[in-house]
């Protein structure tokens, strides 16, 4: 059986949908950093896909883009979670209230 | 001569705003000065305009459009012909007199200068109510005249019967002025303009039903301006103003102004004798009617407003009978004599500390000569002796009731002239004559400042030969008023009556002298004629204020809190509070999602995105199966 561009479609979707059910559905900091990581790899899948379905370099260099910046934000996301860990002890997502309105 | 008719109509205007710029500040004397002499130069402007009207010319400006749509064309027109001239000579002699002689009554006052921003507003009102070539205009100065007369009667506004009085004024003009708005209304609608001079050419050729029913509506119009039966009970009220503004707008103009309309539209009412008659009844009623109540009441400024409503009368039956030329005459003579009347009740007043009540003076004429001497004269013209101002108006008067043959009219106008010949010497006899009981009060009476007297002093004059000018007036208006001459056939006829009518007023006089000039106590209701009937009939003005409280007022005061309690507050307030609260409720009930929990703040995130998908895939799909 070839693989065509519905396959890589369809494998970026269940992605997709298993991040946003994570990040909805999940209370650990560090789990949310991991769902978020599933999000991005997810376009990334997409975006290379059809990319490569147009014959057009634009969407491979944009997923590079992606996981240069995702790379950065999970940099600055675990410096902060680990300053938050070292002040309070917990990483639940429920403890982070104090801007609450 | 343009340039004289702007003069006169906007001289006023100019003292009024001058002197609202000072409204603010304390007394400033120069607001009198120049509110009186921009009035002098008004009317210094009338006289050459008369002097020129009477060389046969008219003056007939058009200043500026005011409304031009489709076939409605109303400029801002001004006339001056043989009637809005003679009209404009009574207001600015008037009012020249009555701003002067303010200057001394107001001395004291701390609204100075409001009160002659107010006043020289009226009289600008009154120049346009007077000079407008069109009902439009004249209704604008009918509204003008009826503000400035509210702000004048409620002058002295903190107190609480100046403005009840002010406020009955006000509403009972607007109910007149609705009826003359209809009738403004029906002229336009049948005959499409509202200049006097196409009016009166098109209004012959109308069905008689609708000129009678603009000829009743324009009336009612008058009957309000003019304090005629029934709404006549603000004009004794109205007493409650400053006494230049009774001099001014309670006698000698504002309540003219409905005299002015009937005869500024004698042609139609030339076309409806039967409403005429009734104009005439109802002027003789009222006369009759008036000076009954003027015959026991206590407030001397309430005797003279009486008396204005009763003359008013008079004039109504000469304008309902056709003699219009008669009912300006005595329009004429009537502003000079009871203007210098309510000025001398007002150098009274002053004297005796704003006592009103004439029992509680007497013998005032040691230390009051001046006063008593004009008012002395200005009663004796209001009686209608020879060969005073009120002579020649009132017996002709007389005389045309009897001439068309109205007996009733006639008689009750009789009997009206010898009862005001005994009210008004009743009150002469109680101020100046008899014993000095204001004594028992401790007040010091002292007349008033010479200026006031000599202000005063062209009123007088005018009211001893106003008759004079009969013939001169006469030959003047008839260019635009019918020149029906009142003649008795009879010479013994005409000088039993004359001399008939004239022996029962001195008579009258003479009664009203022995009755009250020596009077030596104040009533205090115990005698037997205060007990009587009759007198408290006529003391409680027949029971109509107490009528109209129990039957309009009550009941509209039920009715506002029905439409309060049950309307107002159930119905209105409740939607408003309906929607507030619905509003409130929705942000009480939305507030979770600024809970500032992260968890939920992502939900609602991911829920935002699907709706946002939503809509984009649905208007993709709407956009390719039905749009280009």
């Amino acid at each position: 059986m070839e693989v065509t561009l519905t396959h890589y479609l369809v494998l970026s979707s269940i992605l997709f949908a298993i991040g946003l059910i994570g990040v909805m559905r999940r209370k650990n900091l560090l789990m949310l950093f991991f769902a978020t990581e599933i999000l991005l790899n997810a376009t990334n899948i997409g975006f290379a896909a059809i990319s490569h379905y147009i014959g057009d370099l634009s969407g491979q260099m944009f997923a590079f883009f992606i996981i240069a910046i995702a790379a950065s934000e999970v940099a600055i996301g675990l410096g902060l979670l680990i300053v938050w860990y070292k002040r309070t002890g917990k990483i639940d997502l429920d403890q982070m209230n104090s801007m609450r309105g | 001569m343009e340039l004289y008719l702007y003069i006169a109509l906007f001289a006023p205007l100019v003292g009024s705003l001058f002197s609202a710029l000072f409204t603010a500040t304390p007394k400033a004397s120069i607001t009198g000065y120049i509110a009186s002499g921009l009035l002098f130069t008004s009317f210094v402007s009338s006289a050459i305009l008369l002097n020129y009207v009477m060389g046969g010319h008219t003056v007939h400006v058009e200043m500026m459009t005011w409304m031009a749509t489709g076939d409605l064309y109303i400029p801002f027109g001004f006339v001056v012909d043989q009637v809005s001239v003679v009209m404009m000579m009574v207001v600015t002699i008037v009012s020249t007199v009555v701003h002067v002689y303010s200057i001394g009554y107001m001395d004291h006052d701390k609204g100075f200068n409001r009160f002659f921003a107010w006043l020289s507003a009226f009289v600008f009102s009154m120049m346009v109510l007077v000079m407008s070539d069109n009902f439009a205009g004249l209704f604008i100065g009918w509204e003008g005249v009826g503000l400035c007369s509210w702000g004048l009667i409620g002058f002295w506004y903190h107190k609480e019967s100046a403005t009840w009085a002010a406020n009955e004024a006000f509403i009972m003009n607007r109910i007149a002025d609705l009826g003359m708005l209809i009738g403004i209304f029906l002229i336009y609608w049948n005959v499409g303009s509202l200049q006097y001079d196409v009016v009166f050419a098109e209004v012959g050729n109308l069905q008689p039903v609708i000129i009678t029913w603009i000829g009743i509506f324009l009336f009612i119009g008058a009957m309000g301006k003019s304090a005629q039966f029934p709404l006549h009970t603000w004009l004794a009220d109205a007493m409650e103003g400053p006494t230049p503004v009774s001099a001014l707008i309670h006698a000698a103009t504002m309540v003219t102004a409905g005299v002015y309309l009937v005869v500024r539209a004698n042609p139609i009412y030339d076309l409806i004798p039967n409403v005429g008659i009734f104009i005439a009844s109802l002027g003789a009623f009222v006369a009759l009617f008036a000076a009954s109540m003027a015959l026991v009441n206590r407030d001397m400024k309430r005797i003279i407003a009486y008396s204005t409503l009763s003359q008013l009368g008079y004039m109504f039956v000469a304008a309902g009978l056709g003699a219009y030329w008669v009912a300006l005459f005595h329009l004429m003579a009537h502003a000079f004599f009871k203007a210098l009347l309510f000025l001398g009740a007002g150098n009274v007043m002053h004297a005796m500390h704003d006592e009103l009540d004439p029992f509680k003076m007497g013998g005032l004429r040691k230390v009051m000569k001046g006063t008593f001497v004009m008012m002395t004269l200005a009663s004796v013209a209001l009686a209608g002796i020879y060969p005073f101002a009120g002579f020649f108006s009132k017996d002709l008067i007389l005389e045309v009731g009897f001439v068309e043959h109205h007996y009733v009219i006639y008689t009750v106008l009789l009997l009206t002239a010898g009862l005001t010949a005994f009210y008004s010497f009743r009150l002469v006899a109680l101020i100046f004559h008899g014993e000095e009981r204001y004594k028992l009060f401790g007040i010091h009476p002292h007349e008033a400042y010479k200026f006031m007297l000599v202000a005063m002093s062209p009123l007088l004059v005018l009211a001893i030969i106003a008759g004079s000018f009969k013939m001169t007036y006469y030959q003047l208006v008839i260019n635009l008023l019918p020149s029906t001459q009142y003649h008795i056939h009879s010479a013994t006829t005409f000088w039993i009556m004359t001399i008939g009518t004239q022996l029962f007023v001195i008579l009258a006089i003479l009664f009203a002298y022995k009755k009250y000039s020596n009077w030596n106590s104040v009533p205090d209701g115990t005698s037997k004629m205060e007990k009587s009937f009759g007198y408290k009939l006529l003391w409680n003005q027949y029971y109509i204020p107490k009528i109209y409280d129990e039957v309009f007022s009550k009941p509209y005061l039920e009715l506002s809190k029905i439409a309060w309690k049950q309307i107002d507050l159930k119905i209105v307030d409740a939607t408003v509070d309906a929607i507030a609260n619905a509003i409130y409720k929705t942000g009480e009930n939305t507030r979770d999602i600024q809970n500032g929990n992260l968890s939920s703040m992502l939900r609602w995130m991911v829920v935002g995105l699907v709706v946002l998908m939503t809509l984009a895939v649905a208007f993709n799909v709407g956009y390719n199966v039905f749009g280009a």
